[in-house]
């Protein structure tokens, strides 16, 4: 019988050994880390297209929304100029009416004021005006006076001036 | 660009070498008074050896002593094989060659008698460079992964090939016939057979020293394979898969006064693994056979006159070639058909449990 024919104990011892080597080796060292390698790269690239599909989403998404908050502002804006015209108005009108109250009490005061002056002036030269004809009354009394009938003639028709006028 | 083309040109001289060299090598040799003995010189290749015959020159014997390690009546022996060239009768320390290449030695009745041999023949040393080719291969790729993340770039040029053919077997083949829970376990399984088939296959292919050994041809290593396979099947198989082996789902009379089916099931425990192993034997062992075969033709129609030898020789030529490409193939496809009917036992012995007709028509 040719060797190649039957199984030779050598050979098969051998081969037990090599292959047990072989297999304890490339199981543990070799296969596992191609095929986890693999694994995790069909894993990275299904995650990287799933990413990049919801990176797509997203940024039409946003660009709607970015359309939305566009739209926003520009209503808020248009809303915050009629709030500022309005409070401008409001502003205004306030000082103004202020401006008119406060010109209207100063004119009062003035007027006031110069009613006081008057009559404080008036009253002046009524009291000067009486000062001054009675020293000229007494001057002229005292001139006419010297003689005495006419003097007593004045005080009485004085006298009965008075008395008429009472 | 350069590298490819040099890389073509490489694997074409590589074939015509694979082509020529047998020629070569048995040129020189199996010529006994100057005839041609084509059935020796066959066996002569396909056979384990003592040495690693390369080529005869002018006489001479050119070949690669490798180490006997014997255990006989006397006792451990340890020596290269070339000493029974030195020694007288090829006799040394008690122990000779005998015609089958086998190593005995003479009983006191003087009956040939083997010995207990645990040498590094032929086919061990051939075993042992595929398996150093094996661990470099598959370290030197998980080595390239070490220092990669996920996010870095496939593997280019060899290590991508590699990875590629891992993963048609692992995909392809494995992912395939094992069901889900159980593929991982088996996979580094089936992934070392399959690549030291191919790598035995291919490597036996090379006509001179690196390669040329008998392996995947040689009914030893076959058994091995197989026995594993086989002990991988019944040792991991499934509740139901020995119930379908002892009482398979057919009419009670087929299993009951005559356990005809249970016994056919359970020749098929052995049939399974023993077709494995002999498949791929034959197939190797033929190819090798036939391409010798061929490249004797030269020789032969070369004694029987130059112009038949002249007119004979290319169309052998190209049929050489021809062999040799289809070998590549055949490497590749018994270490493909090995292993996928592997897993295909593996798988089958953990089918789940089949439903019962009534509930599946539901």
């Amino acid at each position: 019988m040719p060797s190649f024919l039957t199984p030779d104990f050598g050979l098969l011892f051998w081969m037990l050994i090599a292959f047990i080597v072989v297999f304890v080796i490339l199981a543990k060292f070799g296969f596992p880390v191609i095929i986890k390698m693999v694994d995790e790269r069909k894993k990275y690239i299904d995650e990287s297209l799933k990413s990049a599909r919801e990176a797509n989403e997203k940024l039409a998404n946003v660009k709607a929304e970015s359309e939305l908050m566009l739209k926003e502002a520009r209503q808020k804006q248009s809303q915050i100029m009629k709030d500022a015209a309005a409070t401008r108005d409001k502003i205004i009108r306030e000082a103004k009416d202020r401006a008119v109250a406060e010109g209207n009490r100063i004119i009062d005061d003035a007027r006031q004021q110069i009613i006081a002056e008057r009559e404080k002036s008036l009253r002046q030269n009524r009291e000067e005006v009486a000062n001054l004809s009675i020293k000229i009354a007494g001057q002229v009394l005292s001139k006419n006076l010297q003689q005495d009938e006419q003097q007593v003639a004045w005080i009485d028709h004085l006298l009965d001036d008075l008395t008429v006028s009472k | 660009m350069k590298v490819k083309v040099i890389n073509k040109y490489l694997l074409l001289g590589l074939i015509f070498l694979m082509g020529i060299m047998p020629l070569k090598s048995v040129a020189s040799e199996g010529k006994e008074d100057g005839k041609i003995n084509v059935q020796e010189l066959v066996m002569e290749h396909t056979n384990d050896a003592h040495e690693w015959h390369i080529t005869t020159f002018h006489g001479t014997k050119i070949s690669i002593p490798l180490p006997v390690i014997v255990k006989s009546s006397t006792g451990w022996h340890a020596f290269m094989s070339f000493r029974f060239d030195e020694a007288k009768n090829g006799v040394y320390e008690g122990l000779y060659v005998n015609k089958d290449g086998k190593i005995c030695e003479k009983n006191s009745e003087g009956a040939e008698q083997r010995v207990m041999d645990l040498s590094i023949t032929k086919d061990v040393l051939q075993l042992w460079i595929v398996v150093i080719l094996l661990l470099v291969i598959f370290l030197y790729c998980a080595h390239w992964y070490k220092h990669k993340s996920p996010e870095s770039d496939a593997p280019k040029g060899f290590v991508g090939f590699m990875e590629m053919f891992v993963l048609f077997v692992y995909n392809d083949v494995i992912k395939e016939t094992i069901d889900e829970k159980h593929y991982k376990f088996f996979a580094p399984y089936l992934l070392t057979v399959f690549f030291f088939i191919f790598l035995c296959n291919i490597l036996g292919l090379i006509p001179i020293f690196p390669g040329g050994a008998n392996l995947t041809g040689n009914i030893t290593i076959t058994f091995f394979l197989a026995i594993c396979t086989m002990l991988l099947v019944n040792v991991f198989g499934s509740k139901a898969y020995w119930k379908d082996i002892f009482w398979p789902d057919v009419p009670w009379w087929l299993k009951v006064p005559v356990p005809l089916l249970p016994v056919i099931e359970f020749f098929g425990v052995f049939t399974k693994p023993f077709a494995l192993m002999i498949r791929l034997f034959a197939n190797i062992f033929g190819g090798h056979a036939v391409a010798i075969s061929l490249a004797c033709v030269i020789f032969t129609t070369f004694q029987l006159s130059i112009v038949k030898g002249a007119t004979i020789s290319p169309i052998s030529v190209i049929l050489m070639i021809f062999m040799d490409l289809l070998e590549v193939l055949v490497a590749f496809l018994q270490a493909f058909v090995f292993t996928i009917l592997s897993s295909v036992f593996i798988g089958l012995a953990h089918q789940e449990e089949e439903k019962p007709q009534a509930e599946i028509t539901k």
